[in-house]
């Protein structure tokens, strides 16, 4: 019984099951849908992947990346105009002074701030939400490091450039395979649940792309465990360490001298705009799922609204490789609670394929995330073979009876416990009914311009995490993220500690970089720019809207 | 037209787009009656009134806890609960949603820990002694966690029971909010994994060494090549890279070639 189908999608499943003997039989020879040849794969991607496709991206026409072409979405935010006005504001007040200020709470924020602190700065934390309300504690699947004896930093950096192709900036691939298991030493040290032999051995796992086994993880939580660790040593220091939860920052603030010296902060429950003046600053305000380029649902938190691209644009700082979104080829579509929801691809590894509406194969279930993603699209889009929900959405089936069929009774319930009990509480029982999935939007490759000490290109201003580019090229591999975020979070703060200790800043501060960045959109002629950064997205149905007119 | 339509049915990110003909149900959030479409999580039905959120909504994935939720059906005594974007909006429920609701968090020094973990649990947590095993944690957990178990554990004094227990806490606080005895459940549980994970769980040794190796700077030559080289150079070398068998044991596994280990 699983009621949780509609009767319509319960009838379409027939057609499933009515393929599925025939299909096992083929499986269990070893037989497979044949997968596209390298000429194919360049085509599909070409026709059919969100990041080549021309039409919902254009050059952008104001700011430091001036003619590249970008997503409409990633480039109408950057043509947005500021929030303030900052005649408004007298600069030569100060709300909060502080030697350090962290943009955004999440895994890359909070080790900055802790590293930064133990050097001996006193940080104040904005955030948006709550602290550690982000994309880290979203990640499940592992954290990567070459602690093993067959491994090192050499093979790791390999398989992250491999995996980019090639398309990293070298510098911090290396800076980030170096550390990792500085990375790891410090979780362990703070008290860390890892997933460890009885003699306290690491139990380490591939991942795509892997050639050696150093996937860390703690359950099937190991973004939670950890934000959950830092955050709660962060608030075991919080005579250095401040906090300002749901007070995001909207603009950056300079000094005479062009370097970063603080933040306009708002507070989004009293609305008020806070002066910060700060010696060196930190943008971690983590991806754009929230974007929801060209329509994608995403797997990212409520708050992954680019903002700290869009500030650290207009402060004169360029993005690199924002055309290039991480789309995860099995994303939920059903039910509406599930949208987003990220299905591991160890339920392709088992064994379940995507077929269409007919109940059949229309690609081989194994090919790379973009190449996979191609072929889910074009057969809703192109061939028109997609299902329907309920609530509008497209989708194609992911047959995860199979995986029981193929490796005996109760498998995936073995294999898959998460997401047997995710589907079940909504009387889906996936070990008997298949999911509808359709590609999600999982991460942003690109971002902020940063070197191996996370600077960037105005003086004391800092970027690490999700929000800052390079560091994986055009296409990033699991668990190497929640690395990322952590090592230059703390190379963040060991280097704005640095900086902030032989800088005094005495002068000014201005905001006369939003001034002018408002002119020049003026005169570009954008017609009705946005407002940005726009901080949370808006979910209000249109009947809502309408009314919400006076 | 028709490829505009498809386009413009998919494009619906998170908001929700009912299809025609529905079946819409009431729920009260906090005493107001709406109607909403019915399938959508409590969260996105809560949207689709019109609400928007700048507390009680993180991760909108099951994981972060910020959305703890409280309902009642109209006409039913017992008080349920629930994460708002996991729990599906039935009719008749009648929400309220707690997104903050104070905890008691005395600071603790990790590294210079003095005395035993489970004296210094006491020290710092003496409510927990007072639990009065009344189970209310336990039916509140959205989490399903025996919540007045690991308490009780913690009681006996068996840290690793308890950080095993908890693991799945996501911190949402609606224990705490029932607890009679005035116990910050979640926060004693958040202590007693770290103590479990840095004193109790035996350290990897492999990592230790690992991590004296790269303060000596071994590795920082051979990156400093990799870094150097020619792209055909270093894309040779991805190509030819061995790979560790799925299978092999952690630790014993060695590759042919160990100059670059
Ligand atoms: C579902 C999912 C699964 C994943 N699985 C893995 C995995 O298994 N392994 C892996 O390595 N990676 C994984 N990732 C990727 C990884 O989790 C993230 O890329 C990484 O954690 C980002 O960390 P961050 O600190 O840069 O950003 P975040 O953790 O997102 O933190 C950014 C913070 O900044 C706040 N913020 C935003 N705007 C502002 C503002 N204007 N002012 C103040 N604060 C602001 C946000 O609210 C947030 O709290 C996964 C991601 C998702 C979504
Ligand atoms: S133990 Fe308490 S805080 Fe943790 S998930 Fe359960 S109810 Fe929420
Ligand atoms: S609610 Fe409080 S008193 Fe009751 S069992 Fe839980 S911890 Fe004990
Ligand atoms: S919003 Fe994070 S648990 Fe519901």
């Amino acid at each position: 019984m699983s009621s949780g189908y509609t009767p319509a999608l319960m009838e379409l499943i027939k057609k499933v099951e009515a393929t599925r003997p025939a299909r096992v039989e083929k499986a269990r020879k070893g037989e497979h849908f044949p997968a596209l040849t390298m000429e194919q794969r360049q085509e599909w991607l070409k026709k059919y992947h969100p990041d080549y496709k021309n039409d919902g991206r254009r050059q952008v026409i104001v700011g430091p990346n001036k003619g590249t072409v970008l997503p409409e979405e990633v480039a109408s935010l950057l043509e947005s105009k500021s929030r303030i006005n900052p005649a408004n504001f007298d600069l030569s007040r100060a709300d909060y002074t502080t030697d350090l200020l962290v943009i955004g709470a999440g895994g890359a924020g909070t080790a900055a701030a802790l590293a930064a602190q133990e050097a001996g700065l006193k940080v104040l934390i904005s955030t948006k939400l709550r602290h550690g309300d982000s994309n880290t504690v979203m990640a499940e699947g592992g954290i990567q490091a070459a602690d093993q004896e067959g491994d090192s930093p050499y093979f790791h950096y390999l398989d992250v450039i491999g995996g980019g192709h090639f398309s990293n900036q070298p510098e911090l691939v290396a800076a980030m395979t170096n550390d990792a298991p500085l990375i790891i030493h410090w979780l362990e040290s703070l008290g860390m649940m890892f997933d460890k032999m009885p003699d306290g051995r690491m139990k380490v796992r591939h991942g795509g792309g892997t050639s050696r086994k150093r996937m860390h993880s703690a359950g099937d939580m190991t973004g939670a465990e950890i934000m959950r660790v830092v955050r709660d040593e962060a608030r075991n220091r919080t005579n250095d360490i401040k906090l300002l939860e749901f007070t995001p920052a909207v603009e950056i603030l300079l000094d005479e001298n062009g370097r970063a010296a603080g933040a306009v902060l708002y507070n989004l429950e009293t609305k008020e705009y806070y002066i910060v003046r700060a010696k060196a600053v930190l943008i971690a305000t983590g991806g754009f799922g929230r974007l929801h380029i060209q329509g994608f649902p995403t797997t990212n938190h409520y708050g992954a609204t680019a903002d700290g691209c869009v500030m650290a644009y207009r402060a004169g700082v360029r993005l690199q490789d924002m055309d290039s979104t991480q789309y995860h080829p099995t994303g939920a579509i059903f039910p509406e609670q599930n949208v987003g929801l990220l299905i591991t691809e160890k339920v392709r590894g088992l064994g379940a394929q995507l077929l269409n509406t007919e109940g059949e194969q229309f690609c081989f279930p194994l090919e790379p995330r973009d190449v996979e993603s191609a072929c889910v699209i074009r057969e809703c889009l192109e061939i028109g073979k997609g299902i329907v929900t309920p609530t509008g959405r497209f989708g194609v089936w992911l047959d995860s009876p199979m995986i029981d069929m193929l490796h005996g009774e109760g498998t995936v319930r073995k294999e898959l416990p998460a997401k047997y009990i995710q589907f079940k509480r909504y009387d889906i029982d996936i070990s008997k009914v298949p999911m509808l999935i359709y590609p999600t939007l999982h991460y942003q490759n690109g971002g902020i311009a940063i070197n191996e000490w996370s600077e960037t290109s105005v003086e004391g201003l800092f970027s690490a995490g999700e929000v800052a580019g390079g560091v994986h090229g055009r296409n990033r591999l699991m668990g190497n993220s929640l690395l990322d975020v952590l090592v230059f979070g703390r190379r963040a703060g060991i280097r704005a500690a640095e900086y902030a200790k032989g800088n005094n800043p005495s002068g000014k501060v201005t905001l006369s970089h939003v001034d002018n960045f408002n002119k020049e959109i003026d005169k570009a002629g954008i017609k009705d720019p946005g407002v940005g950064p726009i901080l949370l997205p808006d979910y209000a149905p249109d009947h809502v809207r309408e009314r919400q007119v006076g | 037209m028709a490829e505009d339509k498809k386009l413009k049915t998919l494009a619906t990110g998170d908001k929700t787009i009912p299809p025609e003909g529905a079946k819409m149900i009431p729920i009260y959030i906090m005493g107001r009656e709406y109607m909403v479409p019915e399938t959508l999580t409590i969260m996105k039905a809560v949207e689709y009134a019109g609400y928007s959120y700048v507390r009680g909504c993180g991760c909108r994935g099951g994981i972060c806890g910020a959305c703890g939720t409280f309902y009642r059906f109209l006409g039913d005594y017992r008080l349920r609960s629930g994460l708002a974007c996991q729990t599906v909006a039935e009719p008749n429920m009648v929400i309220m949603q707690l997104p903050f609701f104070p905890a008691n968090r005395p600071g603790y020094d990790l590294e210079n820990m003095q005395g035993n973990p489970h004296e210094e649990l006491r020290r710092l947590y003496p409510e927990v002694f007072k639990c009065v095993g009344c189970g209310t944690c336990t039916r509140t957990c959205p989490m399903d966690i025996d919540v007045m178990d690991y308490i009780a554990l913690m009681k006996r004094g068996d840290l690793r029971g308890a950080a095993l227990k908890s693991f799945d806490c996501v911190m949402c606080g609606l224990c705490t909010s029932r607890c009679p005895a005035q116990i910050s459940q979640y926060m004693a549980a958040m202590f007693v994994r770290r103590v479990f994970g840095k004193f109790i769980l035996p350290k990897a040794e492999h990592l230790s060494k690992r991590v004296e190796e790269v303060k000596s700077g071994k590795y920082e030559k051979k990156l400093k090549e990799l870094i150097g080289m020619k792209q055909e150079d270093v894309k040779k070398l991805y190509v030819e890279r061995e790979r560790e068998p799925d299978l092999a044991e952690a630790g014993k596994w060695m590759p042919k070639d160990t100059t670059n280990l």
